[in-house]
């Protein structure tokens, strides 16, 4: 080609830069911005992207402009406009380097932000800047109202392409929230109406970068919350693959026309850009930063400042609006030129040197050979605290508007743009599962599934005592300490130019937070609420109590949102002892056949919040305190007892009923976490990521452990339907039996009756559940089964009244049709369950929460 | 920007509250602000639960101890007088000692600064730090990369550095001999308090 058409192979034309390669990385820097942080520094980072780029345009603009005046250096004919035109260009700072350096070296999050949206805003001022100048400089005479008619442009054209992308982020998040059923193209539309509203900014001349960060900005909230999981991930590693791939394309470009383009090598002229572009930087941040300050409330101190100036890199935009300046312009080779010097200068010389530089200005924080292993730990700890401290208090500029923004945010935004019953984040999900796994312990005590291994559980005896250890053993400790010790506050959510934001960090610190919680309280050592102290008074036989007392209020968080332990140690209904119950059986046997079915309900509610039952240790107190809390029950018990011997039996089978249907219950929350807990692990074997075959190992056994578990989980679930629906027919049967051998009247029908039907209800609640889950998944699933006549109609009050009324065999009647329709719903809601293990086991686990929820 | 009078107002003793923590009346109001937007159900107290909704505290390694700290034995609410007074320890230290020789020990001064990081430890209260508290803490900081074998030995040698009187603990007094060459003042401050 090259040989054929005499031209230069590097084909990039403005078309194709503007069209094709800049809208990805800037959407990238917009979608990926972390909200929060931006709006809180949102005065500063615009204070140094706008005012920053000025200063920086115009002063390197003019003091070009003074050397060109220099006879001897022959430059004499590059006009003023040229000049602003070229210190323009050359302004723009791309600090990739300098944030991937600050991340490592931890630096605080303020500076980190103003850096960030710095580059961000300036690539769009820089751009506005440009073809204002274009502009100005293509005219032969420049009038003083064509100044002020540019610089209004300026601002028209920013607030335009903000309104714009403010419409779009709208219309996108809108559109988002109808997608349910066409999850593959959910992506497509984040996508294109960011490039819409690109499209459409150029298209009325406003800014278009601006449209399309404002509109990746707005739409980000409301699209992550609506679309599925896996979309979500799509956009994410689609937006930084798009990104990166275009910024490598420009940075191609930048080599090939580094070789191939004529270059016009002015030595005074390149030398003295590079020297004020380090200057003019440098006192623009001193500057800026001085006049800032006053209005913050974490001042940059000398240090932050320096990082700044030093890290004003040049990168992919700088080099390619050079490149396009047209051809007509003059002197056009010696300014691609300077930008390419410039460019390769600060890349390669302040990119190399800006992590020892400030490495060497935090001098005080390296001497760490001389810490002691308590320093390292105990400083590590304060710095963790501080940094929770310091979240807690929040960061509390800009609170005012940030209130006002969450409540219209709430009151409208929300409920127009987000889809009703949407999933949660991964994280606060996995926080949940991880409350689930203390069901795991209780299943170890009950020798039920314990077939799951966790990370940390590799050894529990005691650490062999060693008196002393060697220099090298301790030197490799803190090697150890320094190299594993989290790093405070990971920004789970900090924008990094190539890697997406990575929350396994975050995994790992609730997966291990919460396995010291399960540790202890296997080992029955010294945990960490006060409320430990206040079993340390039991006589010592009570005292292997205490670890499983304190399970229970670890249990409970799932609950109740992890309210204080201590009141709910006392305020929940204590435990009911399950099996101790036997032991008293003959006299909860007395009981009417009507109370025993509100205790079923009433066992079961308890239940779920009392996973753990301890029933051999359960001292005296403890005992106390149950049957105090069972007061109704024991009320009940004492009640007028009518029918005798008969129910002995019976009310046995049924307590055992009740029993296994709590086992079941813990079953299936113990498998759901041991399966969380299994992916857990399998992730963060495949994040430790070393490619080595033992690894791979490990990681394979554990899925096919997880597949196993998932099995189990199956049949659990069907195991539990199958004894509700026992129950409901013990439940019949007995106030069947109850009619027809004692020829009850009808007010001792009615309440079975009703709880027959109250049951029922919830049976048709759970199949609600059940069959929305399927339509939000995949309706496939639910074609060809149809829900019995009887779920559908549903007019409880009206026929509880018209059963006062109704007679003897009437009743009976009605009982009988109760039964034939829990009969086929139960049937129908096994149907469903069996469609959805074929078809999509992964849902099961949202099964059991359905289950869960109408219980 | 919603500080002012009508808002110190509404506090408890503030005055007092000024006097003992040493804030600013424009930092209690901020504290004031971040108490009330923390206070989801607007009862004027906060629980543990309040908290834990602080997204950044839930994946901080201490967080939940942290919280812990907050509330001294057996109580499960803690009011706005009380959630300052936690706050004030990590006010930075003024550089002038100006306060007269008999007044009481300021509520952010080294010793108090430490006995909240030493009971992020200590969580039996039984003013010791034993290897096995240690060993849960040092879990909870700790990659997964570490085995428990290594944790054991670095317990361990923790243990026996700072221990002086050999019940194999750590006291807050051996704690705070252990922290002697450390710039707590600086290290255990927020800059904005």
């Amino acid at each position: 080609m090259y040989s054929v058409h005499e031209e230069s192979p590097a084909v990039l034309t403005t078309d194709v830069f503007f069209l094709y390669l800049l809208p990805p990385i800037v959407l990238d820097a917009g979608y990926f911005m972390p909200t929060r942080l931006f709006f809180e520094n949102c005065g500063t980072v615009l204070w140094f992207s706008v005012v920053g780029t000025l200063w920086n345009s115009i002063g390197i603009g003019i003091s070009l402009f003074g050397i060109c005046q220099i006879e001897a250096f022959g430059i004499q004919d590059i006009n003023l406009q040229e000049n602003l035109l070229f210190g323009t260009i050359i302004s723009t700072v791309d600090p990739v380097a300098v944030l991937a350096v600050f991340e490592e070296i931890n630096i605080n999050e303020q500076l980190y932000i103003v850096v960030f949206g710095e580059s961000l805003y300036n690539d769009a001022i820089t751009v506005a800047l440009y073809s204002l100048f274009k502009y100005i400089s293509q005219m032969d005479q420049v009038d003083s109202i064509d100044i002020f008619l540019g610089t209004a442009d300026f601002f028209v054209v920013g607030f335009g392409g903000i309104m714009f992308g403010l419409l779009f982020g709208f219309v996108a998040a809108f559109t988002t929230r109808f997608t349910a059923n066409t999850r593959e193209l959910e992506p497509v539309f984040v996508f294109m109406y960011s490039y819409l509203a690109y499209l459409l900014a150029e298209l009325f001349s406003l800014s278009s970068i601006m449209a399309i960060v404002t509109c990746a900005l707005t739409m980000k909230y409301y699209v992550e919350e609506n679309v599925s999981q896996r979309s979500c991930t799509t956009i994410r590693h689609f937006l930084k693959m798009w990104s990166s791939v275009s910024e490598t394309l420009i940075f191609f470009f930048l080599g090939v026309t580094t070789v191939t383009s004529k270059h016009e090598w002015n030595w005074a002229y390149i030398g003295f850009t590079l020297i004020f572009c380090i200057v003019w930087r440098g006192l623009g941040v001193l500057v800026l930063a001085q006049i800032i300050n006053n209005f913050r409330t974490i001042p940059f101190t000398f240090k932050d400042q320096f990082s700044m100036a030093y890290g004003g890199l040049r990168g992919a935009i700088c080099f390619s609006l050079a490149f396009l300046l047209p051809d007509t312009f003059p002197r056009r080779n010696l300014f691609t030129t300077a930008a390419v010097a410039v460019i390769i200068f600060t890349v390669f010389i302040q990119g190399i040197t800006i992590r020892p530089l400030i490495d060497y200005l935090n001098v005080r924080r390296t001497n760490r050979k001389l810490m002691t292993i308590n320093v390292e730990i105990h400083s590590r700890a304060m710095e963790h605290t501080i940094a929770g401290i310091e979240d807690l208090c929040g960061q509390w500029s800009h609170y005012y508007w940030k209130d006002k923004f969450k409540k219209i945010n709430d009151r409208f935004l929300r409920k127009v743009l987000i889809k009703d019953n949407r999933p949660q984040s991964s994280i606060v999900s996995l926080y949940k599962k991880l409350e689930l796994q203390n069901a795991l312990v209780l299943l170890d005590s009950n020798g039920g599934i314990s077939g799951a291994p966790s990370l940390t559980s590799l050894q529990e005896q005691k650490p062999t005592k060693r008196e002393t250890f060697l220099p090298e053993e301790v030197w490799s400790m803190q090697e150890l300490l320094s190299k594993n010790m989290y790093k405070i506050r990971e920004r789970t959510l900090t924008y990094t130019r190539h890697s997406l934001p990575n929350e396994t960090r975050t995994k790992e610190i609730l997966l291990r937070r919460h396995s010291t919680i399960r540790k202890s309280m296997r080992k029955a050592g010294t945990w960490q609420t006060p409320a430990a102290a206040k079993y340390y008074s039991l006589p010592p036989t009570v005292q292997n109590l205490q670890p499983r007392l304190r399970l229970r209020k670890y249990s409970l968080t799932g609950d109740d949102d992890g309210d204080d332990d201590i009141a709910s140690e006392i305020n929940f209904p204590p435990a009911r002892p399950r099996l101790q119950l036997r032991a008293k059986e003959p006299r909860r046997a007395l009981q009417p056949p009507r109370n025993k079915l509100e205790t079923v309900n009433e066992v079961r509610t308890d239940s779920r919040r009392t996973p753990m039952v301890d029933y051999e240790n359960r001292g005296g107190s403890a005992m106390s305190e149950n049957s105090k809390g069972r007061g109704t029950g024991t009320k009940r018990a004492l009640t007028p007892m009518r029918q005798f011997g008969l129910f002995n039996e019976q009310g046995l089978k049924n307590k055992e009923k009740e029993d296994q249907m709590e086992m079941e219950e813990f079953r299936q929350e113990a498998l759901l976490a041991a399966i969380s807990e299994k992916d857990a692990n399998i992730a963060l074997l495949e994040l430790s990521s070393s490619k080595k075959k033992k690894t791979q190992d490990e990681v394979t056994s554990l899925k096919r452990e997880k597949d196993r578990l998932v099995q189990q989980l199956k049949q659990q679930t069907q195991n539990r339907m199958k004894l509700m629906a026992d129950n409901y027919e013990d439940d019949h049967l007995k106030s069947h039996s109850d009619q027809t051998n004692h020829k009850p009247s009808p007010d001792q029908i009615i309440p079975p009756l009703l709880d027959l039907n109250q049951n029922r209800s919830k049976l048709k609640l759970y199949i609600g559940h059940l069959t929305a889950l399927c339509q939000d998944r995949d309706p496939k699933i639910l074609q060809g089964i149809a829900p019995p006549t009887s779920y559908h109609h549903d007019d409880r009050a009206a026929w509880e009244e018209e059963l006062q009324k109704m007679s003897l065999e009437q009743l009976e009647a009605e009982l009988e049709k109760c039964e034939k329709e829990s009969a086929e719903l139960q049937e129908y809601a096994n149907t469903v369950l069996q469609q959805i293990a074929d078809h999509c086991p992964d849902i099961l686990e949202q099964v059991v929460n359905a289950l869960e929820e109408s219980s | 920007m919603g500080c002012n009078a009508s808002t110190l107002a509404k506090i408890h003793n503030v005055d007092e509250l000024i006097l003992e923590t040493g804030f600013s009346s424009s930092h209690i109001c901020h504290l004031y602000n971040r108490f009330h937007s923390l206070d989801k159900d607007d009862k004027g107290l906060l629980n543990r639960g309040d908290f834990q909704n602080i997204s950044e505290l839930a994946v901080n390694p201490l967080g939940d101890r942290i919280i812990n700290n907050f509330f001294p034995d057996r109580v499960d609410l803690i009011d706005f007088n009380s959630f300052a007074r936690t706050l004030a320890r990590f006010r930075p230290v003024e550089n002038s000692p100006k306060k007269e020789p008999d007044s009481p020990e300021p509520i952010n001064s080294r010793a108090n600064k430490l006995k909240f990081a030493f009971q992020l430890y200590d969580q039996d209260k039984d003013g010791k730090i034993s290897n096995n508290e240690l060993l849960q803490v040092l879990r909870l900081m700790l990659g997964v990369q570490v085995t428990e074998e290594q944790l054991d030995n670095i317990t361990d040698r923790t243990i026996q550095e700072a221990d002086l009187d050999g019940d194999n603990a750590i006291s807050f007094e051996e704690f705070k001999k252990s922290l002697e060459k450390v710039d707590v003042e600086t290290v255990l401050s927020i800059r904005f308090l």
